[in-house]
Formats: C-alpha cells, structure tokens, sequence
C-alpha cells in the first residue's frame, strides 16, 4: 500500500481533502451517464453512453473520500491508483489523472468503457458500505483517458534506447496491444502478428462500436505505431510462419496473446440448421466485415432473433440484432437475471432497447422448415437448485415444462474455448485439459523458456483488463530475462 | 496487399491468377487454401491453392466466378493486388503410397485436386484422374493432369468432349477395372456425395475436399460447421478434407445454400 500513500500524502492532495468536508462530499449524487436515447440508438450504430462532462467529471471525483486505506484500489485486477487519479480530476488537472492511468493501464479509454467496475473497483468503494452509490470510478477513468486523446496531441511515452532485440507478438488483442507497448519502452523491437486483416483482436470483431468505437482502439494502435511497433496482419502464426520460423528471423521472445476464439455450441438437436449460428460468426460479420453497413460480406435477417446466453457476448448480440432491425430479440439464459455475468450496465441497456428477458429457460432442440432453415426453437423451463461448483445455483429443468418458440435466428452465445492453433503447432508446449497455455502465474512465462502467454489463451474467456494485465506483467519479466538483469 | 503477377482465363467464368504471397507459397502443402479478400470492403472468400513457386514468391489460384466477390476477383488484372491473402489453411493432404490412388474432380475442383495428383504421384502411387464437367469448356487444367497421372479419364454431362455421362460412371469404370486403394474427391458437394456413395459400396476409403461457407477461416466463427460422423467439425480447422463416408453431405448441401 505504499505507493498509494506516498501520494497521498502530497500537500497538495492533503490541502484538497481537507477542502470539503466529509458530509459535504457524501451529499453530492453520483453522475449519471448521459446516453443515446433508446428509441434513436437501436437505429444506429452510434455509442450508446456520451461520456461525463468536465464540470460533472469534477463534481463526481469529489464525492471521493480519498481513503487512507482505498479499497478500490484491491477490487482493479491491476491496482491502478484510483484515488490519486481522481484526487487530479478533482482538482482539474485532467492530464495528471490520464498520465496517474497510464502509470498502471495501457487502455484506459477501453477499460473505462467495458470493465466490469460494480464487480471490480467500483464493489469495493467505501461509499457502498455508507449505503451510497459507489464513485463513479469507470465513468472517470474514461472521462480521463478520452480528455486526454482529445485536448492533447498524442505523445510518445519515455523510451528507453533501442537494444536491437526482436520480440515477437502473437495477437493483436488487449493482451498482445500492452504487451508490445511496453516492450517497446523498454527499447524493444517489436513486431506484432495477427491472423485477421485488422488489428484490435475482440475490442474489434468482438465488442460492438456502440459500446467501444473503432476509433479509440485505432488511436491506441496509432501510439504504438509511433513508438515503433511493427504489425503484421494476415500471419497466422502455426500456419503461414512457425514458432521455428521466428527463431530463424532473430525472435528472442515471443508473447502468445492468441485470446478464445472458438466458439462453443451445445450440441443439441438441430443446431446445424441455416439460421443457427455462433455470437462469433453474427458478430464478426457485423463488427469486423461491415456486412449489413456497406461491406460485401452478407448477413441473415430476421424478424424474430433468439440470443442463447447470459454474458456480455450475448448481450452485444442482442443489441445488435436490433439494430440491424430485428422486430423481436429474445435473450435465453438458463439461470437468473441475478446470475448472469454480463455487465449490469448492458444488461441494463439491452432491456431499455427492448430485449425480452426469457430467464430460466434453456433451448434443447432446434425445428426447421423444408429448406434447412431453422424455424422454432423448444425450450425447457429451468428451476434454481442446489449450488454448483461455481458457487452459483445450478440450473434444473422442470420436468415437462417445454415451450415452442417460432424464431427466424438463432445466435448461439454460450462461451468460448481458447484458439488451439498456436498452441498445438508448437512441440513441448505445456497445454492445459481446457486447452489453456499453461503458465507461471506470477511471470507469464510458459514452461518454454522465451515463451510467455496471458489474456484469454491462458485464461480461456476473460476480460480486457486481465489480458491487458497479463500482457503488462510478461513484458516485465520478458524484458528482464532478455536483459539478463 | 499482394499483387496479381500473371492471369489466364481458362473458360468464360474460369480464371487462373498467380499471386505474390511468399510466405504462403513457402509453408504450403497440397490441400491447403487461402482466404482472399479484394476491396476494401471485400468479403473474406476461400480458395485452394492450385500451385506454388517458393522460389518466386508466388501462389497459383483457380477462381471460378459464382457470385459478386468471385467474379470481383476474376476480374483482377496483373499488377492489381488482392487486399488480403491469408494461409495456408487447413489441413494438408494425407499423401502416402497407398498403392493406386483414383483422383475425382470436378469443375474448377479440379484445380484444388492437381496438386494433391502431383503429391500422390510424387509418393509413388499409380494415379488415375477422372476429370468432369458440364460441357468440353468446363473441363480445366487436362495436360497438367496428364502430366501427373498414369491415366485420365474424361466425362462430360452432354458428351460434347471425352465419355458422355456423369463422373460417377467414369470413377465405377475404373473401380472395376482395377484394385483401387485410396479415392480423393473434389467438387461440388452433389457430386462428391454421388463418387462417396459409389466408393462406399465398394468399400473403397474415400476422401472429400469440403467446400463450406466460411467467414474467418481460422477457427472463430463456426460458419463452416459440418457433420462428420455424427460429430460437429469445423472444416477450416480439421478440414477441409475428411472421410467421405462419414459426411453428412445433405447437411453441407442444405447449408451451402444459406
Ligand atoms: C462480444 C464480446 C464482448 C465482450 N465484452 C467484454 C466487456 O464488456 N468487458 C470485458 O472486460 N471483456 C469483454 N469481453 C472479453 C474480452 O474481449 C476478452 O477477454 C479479451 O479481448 C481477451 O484479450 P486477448 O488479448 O486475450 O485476445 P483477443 O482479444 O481474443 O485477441 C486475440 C487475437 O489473436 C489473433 N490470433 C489468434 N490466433 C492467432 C495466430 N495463430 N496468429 C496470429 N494471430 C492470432 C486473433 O485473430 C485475435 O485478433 C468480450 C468478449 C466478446 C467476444
Ligand atoms: C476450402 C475451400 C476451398 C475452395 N477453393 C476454391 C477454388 O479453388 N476455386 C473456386 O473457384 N472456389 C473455391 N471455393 C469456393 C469459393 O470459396 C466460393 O465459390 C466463393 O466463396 C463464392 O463467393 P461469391 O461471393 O463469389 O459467391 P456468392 O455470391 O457468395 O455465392 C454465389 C453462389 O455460389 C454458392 N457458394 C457460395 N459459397 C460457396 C462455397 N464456399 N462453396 C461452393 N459454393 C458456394 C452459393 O450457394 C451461391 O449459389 C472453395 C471453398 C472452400 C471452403
Ligand atoms: S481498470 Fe477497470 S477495474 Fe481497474 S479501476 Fe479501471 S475500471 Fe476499475
Ligand atoms: S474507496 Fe471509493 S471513496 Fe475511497 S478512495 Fe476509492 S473511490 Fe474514493
Ligand atoms: S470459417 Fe470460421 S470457423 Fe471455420
């Protein structure tokens, strides 16, 4: 807690606590985001929250008491120093808060936008515990990072002197993106691969842009450009070079950021019916191919679509369902409301725009019509039982309790498995039963020495700031192995 | 970007382009393929890598013009680029000296199909090659066949050039004729079904080159999704070939019609 406390303890942090008193702070409400409204936003494309203002920016970081113990801090996976960067809101140097981001996270503007705060920083803000509103710590962080890609021209960070060493990157996700960056710091020379014909891994084929805008994830891969990263699109690593291959070109390290992308089915009846297809595929012609916006790739419409799942994945196939003009989007998840791990923003976004809730359901079989397209779906009722391993209730059908439901698409969103394509092309790797890269928690480094891993591949389905994490932490000890220190 | 160095035009909607992609051209093996895009805004299409020259640099494709972005890609004149060329893809070919290898092909599957003969020529095994086609225009690609093939056989649907008939009755020919030991079919999917339920008779091990609709190609999406012995497969992963006999060929036909 040390390094929270040092900075805390700057005159000009204690003078600014000391300017409002704790009751004063404790009754100013928290922000409310403004967005889109629902009925104009399921027409577009457009991003749904608008972002805090730099007046509402202020007022919220002052409903921050500042703790001398923050809590908040321990609820980030990467322990950004939460008060310190909202101390510089407060006081309005915006630049301080962004560069206090940047000291601990690579992509604040993305993780402000996605992370998952009400069960991260924002679970463990002392203002819960007042019976309050948790601080607003994502909205901030985001209001931060995008004032600084806005007011600012974007800088190149300190870099060490090249030391002429090539690293290798495989994946251009959240994991593959901070990775590279730090290594480059350090003097690096980087080069990232990436099998698609666009770099941004998930943030791009993934997450929808009315939740996360091209735009940001292209300033950020534009400021590693700057700093020298290298990056290649259409190389698929296993396949059009191979782990030998990097070795002969002068690779001394190489990252794995490969992330989850296969898909997952159930493996019911019906499933391989036309109209039945993975979030992965409904997505990324959408996202990554601009199919139904202009792009050559085609996409199936429908009037009535059905979204199997509960995490974010689903949601954003939902909402995108919508706005590709879906009459009737109908989201089944087999456990709760209360279980689902989406965010609850999302899930909150998604019913605004319309989406029924089919909780406590469960498809089991697929109909289609004469030509192979999918035209119903059969649902079984599920009831709460005893809880799983998981630590959640487990689902149990209630017996006979089946419904028909005639559907027109069917995206099927219910998880992924990690990429097994680098992993299995590369001899002796230590490979999990769950086909995860198995790997030194506290270094990232697989059991072949100039290897190292993180983000979904490790993980399997995770979240961007866990990659983002992970790619930080091997670019650490990577850098320190290959400089002998 | 990688540019288009030679283009020949096999037929009305047949093309052959040769493409830089060195990298490609060095790891590939017979029965690999590339996913293609031409345009910016262009779909990601795969396509079988007919030759390579790792010397030059270069891949050799046979396009056959079906729909918009085929036809945006047999349109395509040398020095013009494709957007993007990924691969290879997939898994290459089993090539072994099974004993005599019969090769089926039909229409531009005859491209993918060549250097599967050249390899299983290669490994020593006496190959016969049946080449089909509609008409004597549709039938591509012969003298390289000839070249690599201890025989070849020619069917076409109106008899217009080599035995009138359908490829099933030029692959049942040479089956009882001689010891047949490994059958490769590629084509479109209503023919392989036909050569697979023949094979199948005559319990001869048979494998079919998949032609599935296909988005990533590496993997992601699940689009290319096929039936193969009652298991779902992912055909740009653990295809594109597979047992013919275990197939699910109406499940790919009804599919490919999405
Ligand atoms: C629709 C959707 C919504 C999500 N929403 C959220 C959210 O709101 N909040 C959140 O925190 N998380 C969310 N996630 C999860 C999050 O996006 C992932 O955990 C994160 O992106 C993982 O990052 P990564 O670096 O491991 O890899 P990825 O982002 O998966 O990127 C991996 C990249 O590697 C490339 N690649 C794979 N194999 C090779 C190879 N052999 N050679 C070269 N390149 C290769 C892939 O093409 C890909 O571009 C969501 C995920 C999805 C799919
Ligand atoms: C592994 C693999 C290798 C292939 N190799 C070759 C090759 O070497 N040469 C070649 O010409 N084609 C090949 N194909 C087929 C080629 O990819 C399709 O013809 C192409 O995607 C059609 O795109 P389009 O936009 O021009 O046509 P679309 O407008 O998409 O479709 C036009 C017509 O073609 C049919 N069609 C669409 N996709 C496919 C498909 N994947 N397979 C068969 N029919 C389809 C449609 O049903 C429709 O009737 C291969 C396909 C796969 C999966
Ligand atoms: S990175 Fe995520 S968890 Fe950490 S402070 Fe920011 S929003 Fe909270
Ligand atoms: S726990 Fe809440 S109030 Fe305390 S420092 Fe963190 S954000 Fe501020
Ligand atoms: S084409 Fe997407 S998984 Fe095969």
């Amino acid at each position: 807690m040390e390094n929270y406390n040092e900075s805390r303890n700057e005159a000009w942090r204690e003078e600014l606590r000391k300017s409002k008193t704790a009751k004063e702070r404790n009754n100013i409400a928290r922000v409310e985001m403004p967005q889109l409204d629902p009925a104009y936003r399921i027409t577009c494309n457009e991003e749904v929250n608008q972002g805090i203002n730099a007046e509402q920016a202020v007022l919220e970081a002052t409903r921050c008491l500042d703790c001398p113990n923050p809590q908040c801090v321990t609820g980030c996976p990467v322990g950004i120093n939460i008060p310190k960067f909202i101390k510089n809101i407060e006081r309005g140097e915006f630049a301080q808060a962004a560069a206090t981001l940047k000291e601990t996270s690579s992509l604040p503007a993305v993780c402000g936008r996605v992370c998952p705060q009400e069960k991260q920083c924002e679970s463990k803000c002392i203002r819960l515990k007042m019976n309050q509103p948790a601080v607003a710590i994502g909205y901030l962080e985001r209001f931060a990072a995008d004032w600084q890609r806005n007011n600012t021209e974007q800088e190149v960070p300190p870099m060490k002197e090249a030391n002429g060493i090539k690293v290798a990157v495989i994946g251009s996700g959240p994991s593959g993106l901070s990775f590279a960056g730090d290594m480059a710091k350090q003097g690096f020379d980087v080069t990232v691969f990436e099998a698609l014909h666009e770099i941004g891994g998930v943030l791009k084929y993934g997450i929808p842009e009315f939740r996360l805008p091209n735009s940001i994830v292209d300033y950020e891969i534009e400021g590693l450009r700057k700093m020298g990263v290298k990056f290649e699109k259409d190389v698929l690593v296993g396949k059009t070079i191979t782990y030998d291959d990097l070795h002969e070109q002068g690779f001394k390290g190489v990252f794995v950021g490969s992330g989850a992308g296969f898909p997952r089915f159930m493996d019911i009846p019906g499933e391989n019916l036309i109209g039945v297809m993975s979030s992965n595929e409904y997505l990324t012609r959408i996202n990554l191919m601009s199919a139904g916006r202009g792009g050559d790739t085609p996409v199936m419409h429908g009037e009535t679509i059905a979204v199997i799942g509960g995490g974010n994945t689903a949601m954003d196939s939902t909402r995108t369902a919508l706005r590709m003009g879906a009459k009737r989007v109908i989201l089944v998840y087999r456990r709760s409301e209360e279980e689902m791990p989406a965010r609850r923003e999302e899930v909150g976004h998604a019913k605004e725009e319309g989406v029924e809730f089919m909780t406590l359901h469960n498809p089991i079989e697929y109909i289609g019509d004469e030509k192979g397209h999918v035209k119903a779906m059969r649902v079984q009722r599920m009831e709460l039982g005893e809880p799983d391993a998981s630590g959640r209730r487990k689902p149990v059908p209630v017996e006979g309790a089946i419904e028909e439901i005639p559907v027109d698409i069917v995206i099927v969103a219910v998880g992924v498995s990690p990429n097994q394509l680098v992993p299995r092309s590369i001899e002796g790797l230590d490979v999990s039963r769950r086909n995860t890269i198995v790997v030194n928690e506290e270094t990232m480094q697989s059991n072949i020495g100039d290897l190292y891993a993180g983000g979904d591949i490790v993980r399997g389905g995770a979240t961007v700031i866990l990659a983002m994490g992970d790619g930080r932490r091997a670019a650490q000890n990577m850098a320190r192995q290959l400089l002998g220190e | 970007m990688n540019k288009i160095v030679s283009k020949e035009r096999f037929s009305e909607n047949v093309t052959k382009l040769v493409v830089e992609a060195p990298l490609i051209a060095k790891a590939r093996r017979a029965g690999h393929f590339v996913i293609v895009r031409c345009g910016e805004k262009g779909e990601r299409i795969p396509l079988t890598i007919a030759d390579s020259d790792p010397a030059a640099g270069t891949i050799t494709l046979v396009i056959q013009a079906v729909g918009d972005s085929t036809r945006k890609i047999c349109a395509l004149e040398p020095g013009d680029c494709l957007t993007d060329v990924v691969g290879p893809l997939g898994q290459a070919t089993r090539i072994e000296n099974y004993g005599t290898v019969l090769c089926c092909g039909g229409g531009v599957g005859v491209a993918p199909l060549l250097p599967i003969i050249k390899a299983m020529k290669a490994a020593g095994n006496r190959v016969v090659s049946v080449l089909a086609g509609r008409t004597k225009d549709l039938i591509i690609l012969e003298d390289e066949v000839r070249a690599s093939s201890d025989d070849v056989i020619i069917m076409t649907d109106d008899g217009s050039y080599g035995t009138k008939g359908l490829v099933t009755a030029g692959v049942e020919e040479v089956i009882k004729r001689e010891k047949v030991d490994k059958v490769v079919t590629i084509g479109p999917a209503i023919m392989m079904k036909f050569v697979s339920l023949l094979t199948k008779k005559y319990e001869v091990p048979t494998e079919a080159s998949l032609n599935a609709i296909m988005v990533d190609g590496t993997g992601m999406c699940g689009a290319c999704r096929v039936s193969v012995g009652g298991k779902t497969r992912f055909v740009c992963v653990e295809g594109p070939e597979f047992d013919a006999h275990e197939i699910d060929f109406d499940e790919l036909l009804m599919r490919l019609k999405m």
